[in-house]
């Protein structure tokens, strides 16, 4: 018999998977966006929930980050960054739907057996916490391999991010937590700033380049 | 002997870290170049004292033991001597334009934050906060790599960027597995994070657990090592950043997330039960030294083709650490020594180069021992270093690293000689057409500051013939650390 706790965090821990998945199948981009908010808000309130629970206050300082700096401001920098770019009608998934959802079940799969098996002695509820955390981190990986648009890759790369968020807020008492969420957020930031300064290149590169080559001497 | 008002280890982290602010709110190129280079010596010296003062016993955050000691003096000598070098190369680069002053106070800047974050790593006694250190390098090598702005810079900057984050990412979730391990034992909160109260103990972790995180934390920093099949990043973050950025990230990076792997190997040694890490080290070691020789044939940048070399040598000393035992960890450590030195020679030589030639093409260098003398023998004795050739230093670790692998694995050494030789042949053939023949090319004389180069072909070379002996009673200490 389960008590309510471990009843509600494994709901949202599953969520996440299920939010996960359903990053997947999202074709435009604006919409694959608005499931990774998503997924960033279940993600607070699963650590939200960790907090109250392991009555670990300094959680809810990571679950304020991830609220507002990743369901907010970085989906609604990217929607901005994509409408100025003008790609958002852009289909551009590299492998087909099909395909795609078969490996991301299987990495589902795999995930639970094998965390499964080898934390056998743990409490439940890290030990679940875990395996859905390592699937949430594979489904990302999985994402990042299947697009081909830069924008879409961070994406992937913080779904992924929120399944390690996810882990270390379930391995009990681990110190850092805080301080390493706000150095993915940091990273994050940067990468975001990246593809704009990369997509904005991209543009306007024959321009700029073929100036900086005239020069500096022909390079190769 | 102990210092009242000195800590070493807070010199180590506090000077870049203080450096980095004034550097980017100071003006003027000439300035800051001096104030860099002046830093990195001030922080050389410190980390030279910790041989002679106190050490701290290990707290919660830092330690200082017989094996990042080395470490820590390697990085901060390489580092000093790159921002000499690093001090006329960047007076060329906004000469030509291809910096602007705003973009130097930047690459000053982030040139000691990255000094900072590697020192914390090597001083880092948590496992978190190495981790947390490892990424801040990362990040500001990124920034570097993509400084020159242009297409290709940033594309080298974005998939280095990429493939480290997922590589980081990895070693993230492997770090939060080795605490999961660690708890039933440890108990909640800091102890476990603690790397040598971690050690104490291992024995009694979990040690299923433990090994599923060793293979995350190997897959996490080996990107970062630049092992084999998850090398991308490295030829063109190396390739397109400016050449004391190449210099650094061959000599220093790659053995940061090395050592980070290496404690991980010692925490993993400690548990009986657990894996053995060596096969797994040594397959990846082999498989890089063998696919990097192959791909030496092909290079056509001058820059590509060392980055190329790097991964071959990191595979070498992989291979030697997972070979293990007292004779190959004493060539792994002597190697990783031995490569930090030379080929960070090798890139200042190819920096001065390539802005001589303004080209990084092979093709277009010919020659060199003619119309620059200076760098174009620093270069010859470079790569005749890096190939392997007696009596310099990294003859001496390589001969080590195969006969210790003959003793015991006659097969793998036929292998590991194979792909030795196929390296030498590579980097001979490339040799001979960039130094010797007819000149191609400018033959403007060289503006280029020789004392690092030939300060670290002098050390290669002393090494080679005579090395100390209480240098070597030190590194048998420490490969009798590493199991």
């Amino acid at each position: 018999m389960h008590s309510l706790a471990f009843d509600i965090s494994h709901t949202l821990a599953g969520g996440l998977v299920l939010i996960s998945l359903m990053m997947l199948y999202q074709d435009r981009l604006y919409s694959l966006l608005n499931v990774f908010a998503l997924h960033a808000l279940v993600l607070s309130l699963s650590v939200a929930w960790q907090a109250f629970i392991q009555d670990a206050p300094h959680l809810y300082v990571t679950a304020v980050i991830a609220l507002v700096f990743k369901a907010i401001v970085i989906p609604v920098a990217l929607h901005r960054i994509v409408k100025q770019l003008g790609i958002h009608r852009d289909i551009e998934s590299a492998v087909g739907i099909g395909p795609t959802m078969l490996a991301g079940m299987g990495l589902v799969a795999l995930s639970l057996v094998l965390m499964l098996r080898v934390t056998s002695d743990a409490d439940p509820l890290a030990r679940e916490d875990l395996a859905f955390a390592l699937s949430v981190v594979l489904l990302g990986l999985l994402v990042m391999v299947t697009r081909r648009n830069a924008v879409s890759q961070v994406v992937g790369f913080m779904s992924l991010e929120n399944g390690l968020v996810l882990a270390a807020t379930g391995a009990k008492g681990m110190p850092l937590v805080v301080e390493i969420s706000v150095a993915f957020s940091i990273l994050i930031a940067f990468i975001v700033i990246g593809i704009f300064l990369f997509r904005i290149r991209e543009r306007f590169d024959s321009v700029d380049v073929s100036a900086l080559d005239d020069f500096r001497g022909e390079r190769r | 002997m102990n210092l009242p008002f000195f800590a070493p280890v807070t010199a180590v982290l506090l000077i870049p870290i203080c450096s980095a602010a004034l550097l980017a709110a100071l003006p003027g190129y000439r300035l800051t170049a001096r104030l860099n280079v002046v830093a990195s010596l001030a922080t050389f010296l410190s980390a030279l004292s910790l041989f002679v003062v106190e050490r701290p016993s290990p707290g919660p955050y830092v330690l200082i033991d017989d094996l990042n000691i080395v470490f820590i003096v390697l990085n901060t000598f390489v580092g000093f001597t790159t921002s000499i070098f690093s001090a006329s190369y960047i007076a060329h680069e906004l000469e030509t334009g291809r910096l602007t002053p705003v973009y130097l106070r930047f690459y000053h800047a982030m040139y000691q934050i990255m000094m900072f974050g590697m020192n914390l790593a090597f001083v880092s006694n948590n496992i978190g906060l190495m981790w947390v250190a490892v990424e801040l390098a990362t990040l500001t090598t990124v920034l570097m790599v993509g400084i020159y702005r242009t297409h290709a810079a940033l594309e080298a900057a974005w998939k280095y960027f990429i493939l480290g984050s997922v590589g980081i990412a990895l070693a993230l979730f492997g770090t939060i597995l080795v605490y999961m391990a660690a708890r039933p034992v440890m108990g909640e909160g800091q102890d476990g994070m603690v790397w040598t109260l971690l050690v104490e103990r291992a024995a009694n972790f979990d040690a299923a657990l433990l090994n599923v995180a060793f293979v995350f934390l190997f897959l996490g920093y080996g990107t970062k090592v630049g092992l084999a099949p998850l090398h991308a990043w490295l030829p063109d973050a190396h390739a397109e950043g400016p050449t004391p950025i190449s210099a650094v990230l061959s000599g220093l990076l790659l053995n940061v997330a090395l050592y980070a792997l290496l404690r991980f190997k010692i925490l993993l040694a400690a548990n009986p039960a657990s894996i053995a890490p060596g096969p797994l080290m040594v397959t990846m070691g082999l498989v890089s030294l063998i696919f990097a020789a192959f791909m030496l044939y092909r290079r056509r940048d001058i820059k590509r083709l060392f980055a190329y070399s790097s991964i071959e040598h990191m595979g070498i000393i992989v291979f030697a650490f997972g070979m293990g035992g007292p004779l190959a960890n004493f060539a792994g450590l002597l190697h990783m020594v031995m490569h930090s030195l030379t080929k960070s020679a090798i890139f200042y030589a190819v920096g001065h180069i390539s802005q001589i030639k303004g080209t990084q093409r092979i093709s277009r260098i010919r020659g060199l021992t003619v119309t620059h003398p200076a760098l174009g023998w620093g270069l010859v004795v470079g790569v005749v270093a890096i190939a392997g050739l007696p009596p310099l230093g990294i003859f001496m670790s390589e001969f080590l690293v195969v006969s210790s692998t003959f003793a015991r694995q006659p097969l793998l050494a036929i292998v590991l000689v194979f792909g030795l030789l196929l390296a030498f042949g590579a980097l001979t053939l490339r040799l001979t057409s960039v130094a010797f023949g007819e000149p191609r090319g400018s033959t403007a004389p060289a503006d280029a500051s020789y004392i690092p180069m030939f300060a670290h072909l002098a050390l290669v070379l002393g090494a080679g013939i005579y090395l100390p002996a209480p240098l070597v009673v030190w590194f048998q200490h420490v490969a009798q650390l590493l199991g």
